[in-house]
């Protein structure tokens, strides 16, 4: 072979090195975590190691629509992820755990499916070893320890003709001995139905223990847990619930078809409307609801039905502002929620 | 006719006869081509931010349709990396013909397939899933790697370029069109090839290889089969090969009467009106059936695409210019006049290509800084935000075209209705109402 062939040969070769080493290079080298639709696969990976106080670097990018992502109980701003751009977080984690990441955007139907999860390994960051807590220590949700059948019929058997107003209750109230009521592991463990009966004793008519309902309701929360729990229920809930709470947001009709398409054949059509979301401004459900009968529903979803399991990412104060805001498309409270 | 001789300048000869500036381009658009493959196979798979398909479905066609083929003919056959590997294996070297020549089975390409009607199906193979095709880097990436193997392939069991020359799917309409090029590689004195010992053009010498086109260059009259590739300027012993310069469509007066030429003629126009109506009209549905490929709406498109193009166009043109004679006699007039219409398909393809090139022109340079949407930014360009460019000139600039066009194919009617002795009018009419439809879709 003379010199000029070999020459030509050579640089033939580098330019084929060049062009495809470098994309093949920089993918390995560059770990980027894709979001596709769940239908799609959603993430991927949707496993990722990391340590307790070493910064984890994380590149995502989206393969399809626009997602968002955060990680669950974790003080985070959550990012968008758009089509092929590279979104770059850096996350610490203080303990040791399973942490769930998720999509904060409403990308199609099933966008709450769109999760993954971040196994933190390490001590916590005070280095003590974390000791595992006996079992009668562990928080037990509370509809467990009350044993309640979050999934049975809990209607109120008797609602309010108009929205009760928690004004008008503070004023009844104010002759009543209701001191009882005004703290949580009564709020929690009972429904309005169940302190409307409370009220029996007294001589309200059935409207103004409504209002008194109310009133006792909006005590045993705060303006700072409703503003969260609306700014919640806003980001994760409205898409199928409804901004409104009336159970027709934007995914709704999608569920339901979802539902009939999905339910018919496996369970007979009576099923179908499990599919629909819940509406908040139904009283007979809502006023039939205790607290830790919601806490329940939302922290281990509807099974099956669409709802999803939010344990893994609101926190115990997230879900209890949450419930409280909930309650609020039935009552008439004091403030505005801000 | 004037003709300018560009050879006749010693730099530009000695530019075109010495074969590193032509290695460097080959290294060059090799290269690209690889990296589009591995951007579509790697890179994200969101189209608007990946290489593959905005250097390749909005770059590259910009440049082939608007200025390539329309001035440089084909310009850009001469430096497409698809053929090199194969070539390269074939000749067993990738600079001078070696001593020793390795030994390929060196077949001759079937005679029944000697002619474009194989390029027709290529390309129409194409049109039917480009919806799919244009927008996901994955499928571009394996179409190119497939157009790459083919031709590597057929060029160790096939003579010189049997890919470019029967199959490549763009190969077909470039060198249809290419035939209104002002630029074409002729000889300079037919005697002289005529008693030209060898025909070392043809079958090559210790100087270059012979023509990896089939082409023997004595008998060129036209531009549609001639790669440019520069082999028999290096090749001919008598310095009897130019490169002229030449007046717009200069080989159109001399109208083909090639069936499969014909039906590209009409292949093109029909797509370049399917592609407006599919890609920038309105119709939801029409976009839908065409992206899902295998649905029964997309069967239907399919069978609407190829009525169209196979069925209802051609038959429109053969009652317009219709009259009592033999069947062959019709077939021949039918191929005549039908050279009318490649003036008007190209500048309907430059018209259509006008609209989405300047409406995604602007996602070039975003994937030009991060080509594989890896989060680069290379040339601080990665965050263009994407707008439509130029738009005031764009309804005023495809109107040019068609017009254009019309008044171009009208003039080749002329020369063709000569030929064939036959009145021009009804191919005029023919032209008239398919710019209108045309101007319908785009405006």
């Amino acid at each position: 072979m003379n010199r000029s062939e070999l020459l030509s040969r050579i640089l033939i070769t580098a330019g084929i090195f060049l062009a495809v080493g470098t994309p093949l290079l920089f993918r390995m080298r560059t770990p980027i975590i894709h979001a596709h639709m769940a239908e799609n696969g959603g993430w991927s990976p949707e496993i990722i190691q990391a340590e307790v106080g070493k910064p984890l670097q994380l590149r995502l990018t989206s393969d399809d629509a626009m997602h968002g992502f955060a990680v669950g109980q974790m003080d985070m701003d959550a990012v968008d992820v758009e089509p092929g751009k590279v979104t770059d977080v850096t996350l610490t984690f203080d303990k040791p755990g399973i942490y769930t990441f998720f999509c904060t955007r409403w990308c199609g139907l099933n966008h709450w499916r769109m999760r993954g999860t971040i196994e933190v390994s390490g001590s916590s960051a005070d280095s003590e070893p974390v000791p595992e807590p006996a079992l009668s220590e562990v928080a037990v949700p509370l509809y467990v320890t009350l044993n309640l059948d979050i999934d049975a019929p809990h209607e109120s058997p008797i609602i309010p003709s108009g929205q009760p107003s928690t004004i008008r209750g503070q004023q009844l109230a104010a002759d009543l001995e209701i001191s009882r009521f005004n703290n949580p592991d009564f709020y929690r463990a009972n429904s309005p139905y169940q302190l409307f009966e409370e009220l029996d004793s007294t001589d309200l008519s059935d409207s103004e223990k409504w209002d008194v309902v109310s009133y006792i309701w909006e005590s045993n929360t705060t303006t700072e847990a409703l503003a969260n729990g609306k700014q919640l229920y806003a980001q994760n809930c409205a898409a199928c619930h409804g901004e409104n709470g009336a159970g027709d947001g934007v995914f709704a009709d999608d569920l339901q078809a979802a539902g009939e398409a999905s339910m018919q054949t496996m369970n007979g059509s009576m099923d179908m409307s499990m599919q629909t979301p819940v509406d908040f401004t139904d009283s007979k459900r809502m006023l039939g609801a205790s607290p830790a009968l919601l806490q329940g529903k939302i922290l281990r979803g509807g099974m099956g039905t669409g709802m999803p399991m939010w344990g893994s990412i609101f926190t115990k104060e997230q879900i209890w502002g949450l419930i409280a805001y909930l309650y609020s498309f039935q009552f008439e409270y004091q403030g505005e929620i801000q | 006719m004037s003709r300018i001789e560009l050879t006749g300048n010693p730099f530009v000869k000695s530019a075109l006869k010495n074969r590193w500036p032509q290695l460097a381009v080959f290294i060059v658009m090799l290269a690209g081509y690889l990296f589009a493959i591995l951007a579509g196979l790697v890179g994200t798979q969101v189209g608007s931010h990946n290489f593959s398909i905005v250097f390749v479905w909005i770059a590259w066609w910009a440049i082939l349709i608007l200025v390539a083929v329309p001035f440089f003919g084909r310009g850009w056959c001469a430096v497409c990396p698809i053929p090199l590997p194969g070539e390269w294996l074939q000749r067993g070297a990738v600079l001078h013909p070696p001593r020793k020549k390795p030994k390929w089975f060196n077949l001759r390409w079937p005679r029944a397939f000697r002619n474009i009607w194989l390029q027709n199906i290529s390309f129409l193979l194409l049109a039917l899933f480009s919806s799919v095709l244009l927008t996901t880097p994955n499928i571009t990436g394996i179409v190119l790697a497939g157009m790459l193997f083919a031709a590597i392939g057929l060029s160790t069991v096939f003579e010189r370029r049997a890919f470019c020359r029967y199959l490549c799917p763009v190969g077909g309409f470039i060198g249809l069109y290419s035939q209104t090029a002002p630029v074409e590689l002729r000889i300079k004195d037919k005697q002289v090839c005529a008693t030209c010992e060898g025909k070392p053009c043809y079958n090559g010498s210790a100087n270059g290889y012979g023509c990896p086109w089939d082409v023997f260059p004595g008998g060129l009259t036209k531009n549609t089969y001639c790669g440019l590739c520069m082999e028999c300027i290096r090749t001919c012993p008598h310095d009897n090969i130019a490169v002229n310069l030449r007046p717009f469509s200069a080989d159109l007066a001399r109208p083909s009467t090639r069936m499969d030429e014909a039906f590209k003629a009409f292949i093109m126009l029909g797509s370049a009106m399917i592609y407006a109506g599919v890609l920038l009209g309105p119709w939801g549905a029409l976009k839908d059936a065409a992206y899902n490929v295998g649905t029964s709406a997309w069967f239907i498109y399919a069978a609407v695409f190829l009525g169209v193009i196979f069925v209802i166009m051609p038959s429109l043109f053969a009652l317009c210019i219709s009259r009592f004679e033999n069947l062959n006699a019709f077939k021949k007039r039918f191929a005549t006049l039908s050279t009318s219409l490649i003036p008007l398909g190209l500048m309907f393809w430059v018209a259509f290509s006008l609209s989405f090139v300047l409406t995604n022109a602007t996602y070039i340079f975003a994937s030009l800084s991060d080509p594989l949407g890896f989060g680069w930014n290379l040339f601080g360009t990665a965050n263009v935000t994407w707008q439509p460019m130029l738009t005031s000139i764009l309804a005023p600039g495809q109107t040019l075209a068609l017009v254009g066009g019309l008044i171009w194919s009208a003039r080749t009617a002329q020369k063709a209705a000569n030929e064939a002795k036959t009145s021009l009018i009804p191919v005029i009419v023919y032209c008239f109402i398919t710019t209108l439809v045309m101007l319908w879709l785009l405006l």
